[in-house]
């Protein structure tokens, strides 16, 4: 039965560094990192968010708006969610969002979903590969004041006023039904994320935030300057909405660096303590010797 | 008795059983109290619970909060997180700790939002220190040292709370060590009453099915795990039977879990279990800190890699270099001789 209502829905994604392949090449011998070397992507379990929130609006229709905070090149992956089927998306972006501390980026993310309005479905991914915290979904529900559903794994009922969803754990699964509106995170085994449509590329191809019109300009030749560029993005809707901290209504003080509550005391770089040990050849031999030691060393046996 | 100094621990139970996790914190919870010369207080949350309230004290708790509530029965996010931060707020204690389960992972983040204070995910270490903030130049004593792995793994941090309080964290299972329960340690209970609102109860659990864990990881006296070195289904099943052999259990890295080769349930590591066995093979793991996070503490380690710079040599015990799909099917065949 088709629903006499549509559903506005807003997708919270991260660009994080890909840290699930971190080669000789990332770490230096002093065990220090260059993260430059790491490709920049759309954290892996925002895309199942996206997914999940688009594959509502195709069935009951309504809009997707995605937001991010980041530097400007996090306009990627707002490029990348337009591909997807997006119909809005927001960068946030300040310098003083910077060092921003899980409370820190929810209480800006909170500001940013308040400015949008009217929603009935946030969605997040269950966490991002760079922290591994699964903290900034919750936080921002509770400073919305929402319900939460952690490790949404699918939907199972969307009625009126309320949502029935499956979560998936390691061990087990619970249904639960919650009313609207609520806040969702969403776990990779959920579904398989949609790839960009060729359609849409095209069409968001030239989707940009300011700082990239130069790179434009020399892309593009039929632009004779920026001004241009800013009225022909304009007049299509290309222009990559940006948002800092004086387009929300925000306490200064709780955002980036100043608003975060915890502090890095120490990194240390992965530096190995080498421990005493044995080279084994890859022979029969050699393997041989190894189970005769670990049997009577009662390792094994 | 230093009251301001008091460390409070979750605890987490679901149909009267209190899970490893909060015991655990029990146990940490009692070391740092001791060396902050503090109390250890258990919040504890459920309908019908009481009787649960002997064991916390017996694994380390001074004082138990007790809050019962027939809504109270079944976690929930709403309930609970008013429960818990009504109380965290009225207290605030020095540090509260929660496991870093899928109940301490959605509550934890939901109590430090609404208290504003800052929270520390998955934990592997705890300690107590100074820090100097240099901005402010002012050094704070005795903070919480909340030692975690970031980055994918490859970093480990160390992150302070020093101004709001309690500082928060979620800790892994399986790091800390529990108490020996001792039944003569006494323990206060104290009675709460939550207020809810009408808000709290948005949610409703339709059904909850539990699966029995199919491995038990932590308790395994042998581990072959395997990595991304194991690229084949067939590589694979090599890694179950010599896993076999060995009277073990299969392991795996997040490479090879995404790989789809293994369920999540058999991953080991920063996101997965923390494990000790007595004898751990690495079968084409590359020892990414976020791997070795989890089986560091391991008695004895063979690592089979065929790069000869992979991290995992720099642990183990046992270095081969050389292809999972050859040294494999030698180990099985050495181990089964020698059987005979």
């Amino acid at each position: 039965m088709p629903l006499n209502r549509s559903f506005h829905s807003v997708v919270l994604v991260k660009q994080v560094p890909d840290t699930r392949n971190v080669t000789g090449e990332v770490m230096t011998a002093e065990g220090i990192m260059n993260r430059n070397a790491l490709p920049a992507i759309f954290n892996p379990e925002d895309l199942n968010a996206l997914e999940m929130a688009l594959s509502i609006k195709q069935i009951h229709g309504g809009s997707v708006t995605v937001l991010t905070m980041g530097p400007m090149q996090a306009a990627e992956v707002l490029r990348q969610a337009l591909y997807r089927g997006a119909d809005r998306v927001v960068l946030l972006s300040d310098r003083k969002f910077a060092g921003a501390d899980t409370q820190a980026t929810s209480y800006t993310l909170k500001c940013a979903v308040q400015k949008l309005g009217r929603f009935d479905l946030v969605f997040c991914g269950r966490q991002a590969i760079d922290g591994d915290t699964a903290q900034v979904g919750p936080q921002v529900a509770e400073k919305l004041g929402l319900p939460q559903i952690t490790y949404a794994e699918s939907v199972v009922e969307l009625k009126e006023a309320d949502i029935v969803v499956r979560r998936a754990f390691d061990l087990g699964t619970e249904l639960v039904k919650c009313k609207l509106p609520c806040l969702l995170t969403v776990v990779g085994s959920a579904n398989q994320p949609r790839p960009p449509s060729a359609r849409r590329r095209i069409e968001y191809k030239l989707a940009a935030v300011p700082s990239e019109y130069p790179r434009l300009l020399e892309k593009w030749p039929e632009f004779k300057c920026e001004q241009e560029i800013v009225e022909y993005l304009r007049a299509k809707k290309l222009n990559i909405e940006v948002w800092t901290a004086a387009d929300l209504d925000v306490d200064e003080n709780e955002l980036g660096l100043a608003g975060s509550p915890t502090q890095v005391y120490k990194v240390n770089y992965v530096v190995l303590e080498t421990t005493d040990s044995k080279n084994i050849q890859p022979t029969p031999q050699g393997i041989e010797e190894l189970i005769a030691e670990l049997i009577q060393e009662y390792i094994v046996g | 008795m230093n009251s301001e100094r008091n460390v409070w621990i979750f605890i987490e139970q679901e149909d009267h059983q209190i899970a490893d996790a909060s015991l655990e914190l029990l146990g940490k919870g009692a070391e740092i109290a001791g060396r902050l010369g503090s109390e250890v207080w258990a919040v504890l949350c459920g309908d019908q619970v009481n009787d649960l309230a002997e064991p916390v004290i017996q694994h380390g708790a001074d004082v138990v909060l007790l809050a019962e509530h027939p809504e109270l029965e079944m976690y929930r996010t709403l309930p609970y997180s008013r429960a818990v931060s009504g109380l965290v707020g009225k207290w605030k204690p020095y540090i509260f700790l929660i496991g870093a389960t899928p109940v301490g992972r959605d509550l934890a983040p939901r109590v430090a939002s609404a208290l504003k204070v800052g929270l520390t995910a998955d934990c592997t270490d705890l300690q107590i220190g100074n820090y100097t903030a240099k901005k402010e130049n002012r050094t704070y004593t005795d903070l919480l040292y909340q030692i975690r792995p970031a980055f994918g793994g490859n970093i480990i941090a160390t992150i302070v709370n020093p101004q709001t309080r309690p500082q928060m964290a979620t800790v892994r299972e399986g790091v800390m060590h529990k108490l020996e329960p001792d039944p003569r340690r006494n323990g206060r209970i104290e009675r709460i009453v939550v207020n809810f609102e009408p808000g709290d109860f948005a949610l409703q659990v339709l059904s909850r099915e539990k699966r029995q864990p199919t491995v038990r990881l932590k308790d395994a006296p042998v581990i072959v795990a395997a990595g991304a070195g194991v690229d084949s289904p067939e590589e694979f099943e090599l890694v179950r039977e010599l896993a076999n052999v060995l009277g073990g259990e299969v392991g795996a890295s997040r490479a090879a879990v995404d790989a789809g080769l293994i369920s999540h349930e058999h991953q080991i590591g920063q996101t997965g279990s923390t494990v000790r066995p007595r004898l751990y093979i690495a079968a084409g793991i590359s020892g990414a800190i976020q791997h070795r996070a989890g089986m560091d503490q391991s008695n004895k380690i063979i690592a089979i890699n065929t790069d000869p710079n992979a991290p995992i040599f720099q642990i183990a015990h046992y270095k081969i270099v050389g292809d999972v799909a050859e040294v494999l099917p030698l180990l099985i065949k050495s181990l089964r001789e020698k059987a005979k």
